[in-house]
C-alpha cells in the first residue's frame, strides 16, 4: 500500500485495541515499500468445494445436445421463468447469479466454461490438492501455489495474504506465513496473555509466527469494524452483528436462514480488510458443499441456494472494494465439474471440466475465455463430462502474469513446475 | 529403537499420545506400565457408549421426519412461536449428541480405547451438513462404529456401508438399477430413476483401497450397480407388509437391484440381490491397498504427520495377516517402538484440545451448557458430527494451527481459566496433565502467572499441551 502513514496509524489502532504493539508486529515487516500500479493490485482466489456443476453455473442453454443431457436439471432457456440471465448465444449464467450477471453485462465478469486440472481421478481430494497446489501429481508439493505466488514477487514486493476460515487451506500454505481470519465467536480480552505466549512461543516454528499473525489479523478486524462504525457504512457491520450471522455456520450448514445475507456481510468486511492499512491483497476463501449428486435442482433448489450464497459473496466483496475494485480480480473455480447427463437420483456425479469465473473492475472485455468443446456425444470426456479445452494453470498463470505482474519464468518453474505446456491464458486483464 | 520401559516419559506419553490427555493422578497410575495400561483397555465388545436419551437411528429419524412436516406445516400458518420451537428441537437433538459424547470422552479412564474409537468415526464419516443426516449422525456412531473398533475391518465397513446415515450422507438409498424392475417401471422412467455413484466411490477412494488402489471409473460404476437397492425403509414399506425392520432401518430393495453378475478390480460377482455388494466390500476389505491405506492413516494419527515408513509398514502387515483384525492392530500400534518416540509431533485438533483441557481439570462445566460447548467448536472451526466432506476431518498440523485457529484456541483457554482454573493449583495441574512432558518455560510461565485462571490458561495455551 502506499499511504505513508500507515505503520503510524496501524500502530495506534493496535494500542487503541489494547494488544501490545511489540507483540502485534512480531517478526513483520511492518511497511509493505512499493511504487505504481503493481502495488495496488489485489488478488482474490475462491475455491468451490465438492466439485461445482459448470453446467448449471453458466448453463449452455444454446447448446443443442444441453437440454436433452441435462432433463429434470437443466436450466430453462433465456427469457423462460427461472430461465438463464444471457451471456450470448449459447451461455447463460444460473439464475441465482444475478450480481455476477450485473457484473458481466459491464465487462467486468467473464466465464471460462470448459476449464480442469491436470489431474482426471474425479477424486475430490486428490483433485483439490491439484488445484491448490498447482502441481501435476496430487501431494505432491506440501505448498500452494498462491504461496509461491508470493515468495516469487517477494524480492520485488512484499504482498499480505489472507485466508478466510479456521483451517488453513493448501493454496496458501508454504513458506510465507500468511494471515487467516474467520469472523465471530471467540475473542480474547486479556491484555497480558498475548505478550507470554509470544515469549512461550518464540522457539516454536509452528506456533510462534502463526499466533503472531492472528492477533495482527484480528487488530485488523478491529479496526476494520469501527471504521465501519464510525463511517456508518451499512455493507460491514460490527462484529457483534457478524456473530449473530455466522457466516461460518453458513460455511458448513448448507441452508440456514440467512446464509446469503451472512454471506454478503463477510464478503464487504473482507473487502474492508483489503482496503484498509495495510490490509491483505491476496485472499483465499472456501466454499463448501457443491458436491451434488441427488435432487441438485435447477432453477430453484440445493444448487441454486448455494449458487445465491457465492452470488452474495462475490456481491460483498466487489461492492465492498469500492473504487479499489478496478484494482481486483476474483477467480471462483472448483476441482472439477459433473456427469453432462443428469444421474439417477436427479443429481450429477462427478466429472472433468467446470466452469471458473473470473471478475473484477479492470478485465478485459471479450467473450468466454478458453474455447468450448460443445455437448455433441462425440465431443464429451469418456462419455460423460464436459471435455476439458483450458488447463486451469494456463488461466491461473494468465491471470498473474496480466493482472499481478509475475514473470513467465517463475509461472512455469516455481509456481505452476513443469507447466510450461500449459501456456498462460491471455487477454483477460486490461 | 527399544520397547518402552516404565518410565516417566512413558506414563505421559500414553496418557497424551495415546489417550486424550492426562486427568489429575492418571500419569502416575500408568507409570508402573504404560503399555500394560493401553492394551488393558482393548475388549472384544468394542467402544464404550455415551450415556443419555439419545435415541436410534430409526427412531430419530421418524421424530425428525414429523418435526420436518411439523415445521412446513407452521411456514404455512406463518406461526412463527411454534416454528422456532419445532426448529429448536431439531437443533436440540444434535446438540445432545454431541455433549453426551463428549462427557464420555471428559470422564471416560479409557481414553485410549475412545481415541482409537474417534480415528474410526472420522474415517468412515457422516456429516452434519447434509440436513437429513443430522439427526442420526449420533447415532451412526453409536450403532455401526462403537460396537466394531475392536472386531473385523470387513464387519465395521459393512456395519457403516448398510448404516441409514451413510445411506443418505453419500446418496446410496434413492440409486436404483437402470435396469431392474424399479428402475423400468413408469414410475421410474418418469422421474428417471437411475445410478448414484457416490457411495461407491468413497468406499472404494475413503474406506478401503484408497486414492492409488488402482480402480478405474469403470470399477466405480460396476460397484455402484452392485450396490443398487441397498436402501432405508419406510413406514409405506411396513404397511404394504414387506418384509421389513422398523421404518428408518437399513432395507434391501430387490426391486431396484440391477440384474446381472458385475466386474470389479477384475474380480466377476454372479452373486444375486444383496450378496453381490457384500462379497464386493469383502474382497475390498481383504484388499492389500486396504492394508496399506489404513497402516498410513494410523501411523499419521497416533505418531505424525509424515509418519517413520517402518511403523506403517508394521501396521499394514499386522493388518494383512490378523486378516484385518483391528485388536490385533491397536495392540501391534502400543507396541511399535516408534510410537513412544520423546518428541510430540501431533498437534491437537480442536475437538482434543477441549476434552484434554477438561480432562487437566478434572472438570468439564462447558458441557452443562451444550449449546455453548457447541457454539465454541463451530467457532474453533470442528463443530462436533459435522466435517466439511466425506473425507472427515483432516489430521495435520498445517490445517489446524492456522492464525485464525491459534488466536481462538488462546480466547477459549482464557474462558477455560476462569471457569476451571480458579480452584485449582496450577503448578499441580501442570504436572498431573503433563508429566516429565512439562517443559521448564513452560512450569516457569505458569509459576509466574499473576492469577490461577492466568496460570491454567496459559498451561492449556503452552507448546506441549497444544501438542501430542
Amino acid at each position: 500500500m502506499t499511504n505513508p502513514h500507515a505503520l503510524t496509524r496501524r500502530s495506534a489502532l493496535a494500542t487503541a485495541v489494547g494488544l501490545g504493539v511489540s507483540v502485534s508486529f512480531l517478526g513483520r515487516a511492518a511497511y509493505a515499500a512499493a511504487d505504481g500500479e503493481l502495488a495496488r493490485r489485489k488478488l482474490i482466489v475462491i475455491v468451490c468445494r465438492g466439485g461445482l456443476d459448470g453446467l448449471s453455473v453458466s448453463p449452455p442453454v444454446g447448446d443443442p445436445d444441453y437440454a436433452a443431457l441435462r432433463g429434470q436439471i437443466a436450466i430453462a432457456p433465456f427469457g423462460a421463468p427461472g430461465g438463464a440471465l444471457k451471456l450470448d448465444d449459447t451461455f447463460g449464467l444460473h439464475p441465482a447469479l444475478k450480481s455476477v450477471h450485473r457484473l458481466a453485462l459491464a465487462g467486468q465478469a467473464r466465464i471460462a466454461p470448459a476449464v480442469a486440472t491436470p489431474d482426471r481421478a474425479r477424486s475430490h481430494f486428490e483433485a483439490q490438492d491439484v488445484l491448490e497446489s498447482g502441481g501435476t501429481v496430487a501431494y505432491g508439493a506440501g505448498s500452494g501455489w498462491l504461496n509461491r505466488t508470493l515468495q516469487a514477487l517477494a524480492p520485488a514486493r512484499r504482498i499480505e495474504a489472507l485466508s478466510v476460515g479456521t483451517q488453513a487451506p493448501l493454496i496458501l500454505r508454504g513458506k510465507i506465513q500468511a494471515a487467516s481470519w474467520s469472523p465471530g465467536g471467540l475473542e480474547g480480552r486479556d491484555e497480558r496473555l498475548p505478550r507470554i505466549l509470544a515469549d512461550l512461543y518464540a522457539r516454536d516454528p509452528l506456533l510462534g509466527p502463526a499466533l503472531a499473525s492472528g492477533l495482527e489479523t484480528q487488530n485488523m478486524a478491529h479496526a476494520a469494524a469501527a471504521l465501519a462504525k464510525a463511517q456508518a457504512v451499512e455493507m460491514a457491520p460490527p462484529a457483534g452483528d457478524m456473530a449473530q450471522a455466522d457466516p461460518m455456520a453458513a460455511r458448513t450448514a448448507p441452508n440456514p436462514p440467512g446464509a446469503a445475507e451472512a454471506a454478503r456481510s463477510m464478503g464487504a468486511t473482507v473487502a474492508k480488510f483489503m482496503t484498509g492499512p495495510n490490509g491483505p491483497q491476496v485472499v483465499a476463501i472456501s466454499v463448501d458443499n457443491f458436491d451434488t449428486h441427488a435432487n441438485q435442482g435447477a432453477g430453484a433448489g440445493l444448487l441454486a441456494t448455494r449458487l445465491s450464497y457465492l452470488d452474495s459473496l462475490l456481491d460483498g466483496l466487489s461492492t465492498g472494494l469500492g473504487p479499489e475494485w478496478r484494482n481486483t480480480v476474483i477467480v471462483a473455480s472448483t476441482e472439477f465439474g459433473r456427469t453432462a447427463r443428469v444421474n439417477g437420483t436427479g443429481g450429477t456425479d462427478h466429472g472433468t471440466a467446470s466452469t471458473a469465473l473470473v471478475l473484477g473492475g479492470g478485465l478485459k472485455r471479450g467473450g468466454i475465455i478458453g474455447d468450448w468443446p460443445t455437448l455433441q456425444p462425440a465431443r464429451l470426456y469418456e462419455d460423460r463430462d464436459t471435455a476439458p479445452t483450458l488447463d486451469m494453470r494456463a488461466l491461473f498463470k494468465g491471470v498473474l502474469a496480466e493482472h499481478m505482474g509475475v514473470e513467465r519464468r517463475a509461472l512455469d518453474g516455481a509456481i505452476f513446475p513443469d507447466s510450461a505446456m500449459a501456456a498462460a491464458a491471455s487477454n483477460i486483464v486490461a | 529403537m527399544a520397547l518402552p520401559e516404565p518410565s516417566d516419559l512413558n506414563a505421559a506419553i500414553a496418557a497424551t499420545r495415546f489417550g486424550l490427555g492426562a486427568r489429575p493422578g492418571e500419569i502416575e497410575a500408568t507409570r508402573r506400565d504404560p503399555r500394560g495400561f493401553l492394551k488393558a483397555q482393548i475388549r472384544p465388545e468394542g467402544a464404550d457408549q455415551p450415556q443419555g436419551d439419545l435415541g436410534d437411528s430409526a427412531r430419530n429419524l421418524t421424530v425428525f421426519q414429523d418435526l420436518r412436516k411439523e415445521r412446513k406445516e407452521l411456514k404455512a400458518e406463518d406461526a412463527a412461536a411454534e416454528l422456532k420451537q419445532v426448529q429448536a428441537q431439531i437443533r436440540d437433538m444434535a446438540i445432545a449428541e454431541m455433549a453426551a459424547r463428549g462427557r464420555l470422552a471428559a470422564a471416560t479412564p479409557a481414553a485410549f480405547r475412545e481415541r482409537w474409537t474417534l480415528f474410526w468415526a472420522n474415517h468412515f464419516t457422516v456429516s452434519a451438513t447434509k440436513g437429513a443426516v443430522a439427526p442420526i449422525a449420533g447415532a451412526f456412531e453409536r450403532e455401526a462404529i462403537r460396537p466394531h473398533v475392536f472386531g473385523r475391518f470387513e464387519d465395521l465397513l459393512l456395519a457403516s456401508s448398510q448404516h441409514p446415515a451413510m445411506l443418505l450422507y453419500l446418496d446410496q438409498a434413492a440409486s436404483v438399477g437402470p435396469d431392474s424392475p424399479a428402475g423400468r417401471s413408469a414410475a421410474g422412467q418418469r422421474r428417471q430413476a437411475g445410478l448414484n455413484e457416490n457411495l461407491a466411490r468413497e468406499i472404494m477412494e475413503l474406506h478401503t483401497v484408497g486414492v492409488h488402489g488402482g480402480y478405474s471409473q469403470a470399477d466405480v460404476t460396476e460397484f455402484a450397480r452392485a450396490l443398487t437397492g441397498w436402501s432405508i425403509s419406510r413406514a409405506q414399506d411396513a404397511a404394504r407388509g414387506a418384509d421389513t425392520a422398523a421404518p428408518g432401518s437399513f432395507m434391501f430393495r430387490p426391486l431396484a437391484h440391477e440384474p446381472g453378475s458385475r466386474q470389479v478390480l477384475g474380480r466377476t460377482y454372479v452373486q444375486d440381490g444383496q450378496a453381490q455388494g457384500r462379497a464386493v466390500l469383502a474382497d475390498l476389505a481383504a484388499n492389500p491397498a486396504t492394508a496399506r491405506h489404513i497402516a498410513q492413516k494410523l501411523a499419521v494419527h497416533f505418531v505424525a504427520d509424515d509418519p517413520p515408513p517402518a511403523l506403517v509398514a508394521r501396521l499394514e502387515h499386522s493388518f494383512i495377516s490378523s486378516r484385518g483384525r483391528l485388536d490385533t492392530l491397536a495392540a501391534t500400534m502400543i507396541d511399535s517402538p516408534e510410537a513412544w518416540t520423546p518428541a510430540a509431533a501431533k498437534f491437537k485438533t480442536p475437538y482434543e484440545f477441549l476434552v484434554s483441557s477438561w480432562r487437566a481439570a478434572g472438570a468439564a462445566p462447558e458441557l452443562d451448557n451444550p449449546r455453548k460447548f457447541v457454539g465454541s467448536m463451530t467457532a474453533l472451526g470442528q463443530r462436533p458430527f459435522s466435517a466439511p466432506s466425506p473425507k472427515g476431518w483432516a489430521d495435520e498440523a498445517a490445517e489446524w494451527a492456522s492464525p485464525d485457529g491459534i488466536v481462538k484456541r488462546m480466547a477459549w483457554a482464557e474462558v477455560a481459566g476462569t471457569t476451571m482454573g480458579t480452584d485449582l493449583d496450577p503448578n499441580e495441574s501442570a504436572r498431573s496433565a503433563l508429566g516429565a512432558r512439562l517443559s521448564h518455560e513452560s512450569a516457569t510461565a505458569i509459576a509466574r502467572a499473576e492469577t490461577r485462571p492466568e496460570a491454567f490458561t496459559i498451561l492449556l495455551m503452552s507448546p506441549e499441551f497444544q501438542r501430542r
